[in-house]
């Protein structure tokens, strides 16, 4: 099968890489580079999993062709804390016991840093409608909800 | 801040607990924020084959032909994996501890019970190369006539799900075809009672839907191990099953897990792994198998189907003096673990009632649905469902409050319950006055003082005179319609129901606790 080149930021780090004709992202992400923050849950679109931001905006890597990333800047759950310091939605998260099994949390977390990025200060409607997207069968979704409105409070407050 | 009612148990144990009540952190909550706890699909391996099974796309047939060739040709194919392949093609999940027979096959060789059940499983060097062969399989079915219904399959006639059970019913110590409880004359309880009410309940199959799928990853090791990463729910089980299936000492096997993601009970059936191990035994790499979205919806075992008849005879003063259960688990083409759902339910009847006649009977029907499976509470949450709405029924059909319907029925210490045992510790009255409160739901101060630890026993404690069975079962009764249904406004109230008689409570606290499947006592 022919390759194509691909070259993309991945949090931060310029990759470059040959991928098959219809790879998705999500397969690049985990099989290729080893970044296995996103998780597989569907691979249709309905779970949202797979989350992960394409120059800041929430995309599902599992329907994103991989060669559609060429030049982008895409970023996952491995790259959003500050050296050893978790990221605001991360001790929230933490603190509010937003998750359970974990497995949803990924792209919650990328799900909710793509609204906070762009609202800094979110109402909760649109932290709803943020993650509306995000399917979590352990935790509820008031938890997260409320750690992601918690994680804006903070940065306001240290702001 | 919750709030523990520690004086209810105050003479069981020491007031020793210091961690209810507090937030505590996971330990695994670092991993999940940061993305790093491990599930097993999170490891890659050198020279991974993929696995995917071909499944069947009729709920019943005889396999007539399953042609491989052209999928064994297809680009990128490893092995093509058979039901002849596997060493012992047949197991039921709770063999194990010696309960049922072994009555399912890992890939089905001469006829399919199921939409989905696997029959061939394809190992190939890419998940892409691995799913273009599965579908040039070709399989010659030969359909037979299918069963969806748990009444329909107990008539005559219908045609055997499983052959392992002709009859279509689990059945229980080689010879009972359904789980029974009898307890005092449900007949002569239901002649003299005030009111009759029979009802039909049902409830459908519920998928877990985990967002992590069901998968393993099998490797072979040093010394002729496996290494197994896997989603299971059951680590030690899952390695005794394949084990049994593989036919290899279960130190063979090196099992990995512990972080799953999302199980609520579909992640304890040995799903995936014996192929994912067999194929690596068979190529000499590692394989992982993983489900799809829509195999996990399609092949992955649900909570079963359940259906429930409930016959009650209550007194215009509240009392319920009969209850007769027919109840109807859908345990799918195989057995798994309904039939241990099926004790659990009986073991449950009457609820949580003092009731001086019961009559039960619950039978683990096979179907040609996907396998039922766990899923919390299973064989418990179904019949609790309809006990209840038959509580608020019966409440509404005698004009009594239902808090105080359930206070006035409920089981108190030293009561003897329909299976023979001593009521002990119970809590129903205090939870009914507790959720009443909370709810500012209004009660009359008698409920209000009423407790568990007063007026049980005594005469509540005989264990009635009980006949001797010979009438066959009757045909399902029509749903009785009631003003509860109608949603008409309620009868006159009645005055209020007598407290239950108060001799002393018992002082024994010898009960034994009875080990459902083995129906075994224990201390
Ligand atoms: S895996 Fe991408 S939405 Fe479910
Ligand atoms: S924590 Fe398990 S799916 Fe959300």
């Amino acid at each position: 099968m022919t390759k194509t080149p691909l070259q993309f930021r991945h949090n931060g780090r310029e990759v470059a890489l040959f991928v098959d004709g219809g790879t998705n992202l999500l397969v690049v992400l985990r099989e290729m580079l080893g970044d296995v923050t996103p998780k597989f849950g569907c691979g249709q679109g309905g779970c949202g999993a797979c989350t992960v931001l394409i120059d800041g905006e929430a995309h599902l890597s599992c329907l994103t062709l991989a060669e559609t990333v060429e030049g982008r800047a895409v970023e996952t759950l491995d790259g959003i804390k500050t050296g050893p310091n978790l990221h605001p939605l991360q001790q929230a998260f933490a603190e509010g016991f937003a998750a359970q099994c974990g497995y949803c949390t990924p792209g919650m977390l990328m799900a909710a840093k793509a609204l906070l990025d762009r609202i800094p200060q979110p109402s909760r409607e649109q932290v709803v409608e943020a993650i509306s997207g995000n399917i979590c069968r352990c935790t509820g979704y008031e938890p997260i909800i409320n750690a992601v409105l918690a994680a804006a409070a903070s940065r306001r407050a240290s702001a | 801040m919750l709030e523990l009612r520690k004086d209810i148990f105050a003479d069981e144990r020491d007031d020793n607990l210091n961690e209810v009540g507090k937030g505590t952190q996971r330990q695994d909550m670092l991993g999940h924020v940061t993305g790093t706890s491990t599930y097993f699909n999170d490891h890659k391996l050198q020279g991974m084959l993929h696995l995917r099974v071909v499944r069947s796309a009729q709920p019943h047939a005889r396999l007539r032909r399953i042609d491989t060739s052209e999928a064994e040709r297809s680009e990128g194919v490893r092995r093509i994996i058979r039901g002849s392949d596997v060493p012992r093609n047949l197991n039921t999940l709770l063999s194990l501890i010696n309960f049922g027979k072994d009555d399912e096959p890992t890939l089905a060789v001469d006829k399919v019970r199921y939409r989905g059940e696997p029959i061939v499983a394809v190992v190939a060097e890419t998940p892409r190369a691995a799913a273009e062969a599965a579908a040039k399989v070709r399989i010659d079915y030969e359909d037979l006539p299918a069963v969806f219904d748990v009444e329909e399959a107990l008539k005559p006639g219908a045609p055997t799900v499983n052959e392992t059970y002709p009859k279509n019913t689990f059945i229980y110590h080689e010879r009972y075809d359904h789980q029974k409880l009898r307890f005092g004359d449900v007949e002569r309880g239901l002649a003299q009672a005030d009111h009759v009410l029979e009802q039909r309940y049902q409830m459908s199959p519920i998928e877990h839907a985990p967002v992590e799928t069901n998968g393993s990853i099998a490797a072979p090791d040093t010394n002729g191990r496996y290494v197994v990463y896997t989603s299971t729910q059951a680590l030690f089980f899952s390695l005794d099953t394949c084990a049994k299936i593989l036919d290899l000492p279960s130190n063979t096997f090196h099992f990995i897990g512990g972080t799953v993601g999302g199980g609520f009970g579909g992640k304890v059936d040995t799903l995936t792994e014996p192929l994912a191990i067999l194929a690596a035994m068979l190529t000499g790499r590692p394989v992982r198998y993983v489900l799809g979205r829509e195999e996990e919806m399609q092949f992955g075992p649900p909570r079963g189907a359940e259906r429930i008849y409930i016959k009650d005879g209550v007194m215009r003063d509240g009392r319920i003096v009969a209850r007769q259960i027919r109840g109807y688990f859908d345990s799918g083409a195989y057995t798994r673990l309904s039939s241990y759902a099926v004790v659990k339910c009986a073991a449950h009847l009457p609820g949580p009632y003092t009731i001086p006649n019961v009559h039960g009977d619950i039978y683990c029907v096979f179907t040609n649905r996907t396998p039922a499976t766990a899923m919390r509470g299973f064989g418990i949450t179904g019949i609790d469902f309809a006990l209840e709405c038959q509580m608020d029924k019966l409440a509404h059909l005698i004009g009594m409050d239902p808090m105080e319907f359930r206070i006035l029925n409920a089981y108190r210490d030293g009561d003897m319950k329909a299976h023979r045992r001593e009521a002990k510790n119970t809590a129903l009255i205090e939870c009914v006055q507790v959720a009443a409160e909370k709810a500012k739901w209004p009660m009359r101060e008698e409920f209000r003082r009423m407790s568990s630890r007063k007026d049980g026993g005594g005469a509540r404690a005989a264990v009635p005179s009980t006949p001797r069975e010979t009438a066959a079962t009757r045909p399902a009764p029509a749903q009785q319609r009631t003003s509860y249904d109608r949603g008409l406004s309620s009868p006159p109230l009645e005055p209020p129901p007598p407290p239950p008689q108060s001799p002393a409570p018992s002082s024994s606290h010898g009960a034994t606790r009875f080990s459902s499947v083995f129906g075994t006592r224990r201390r």
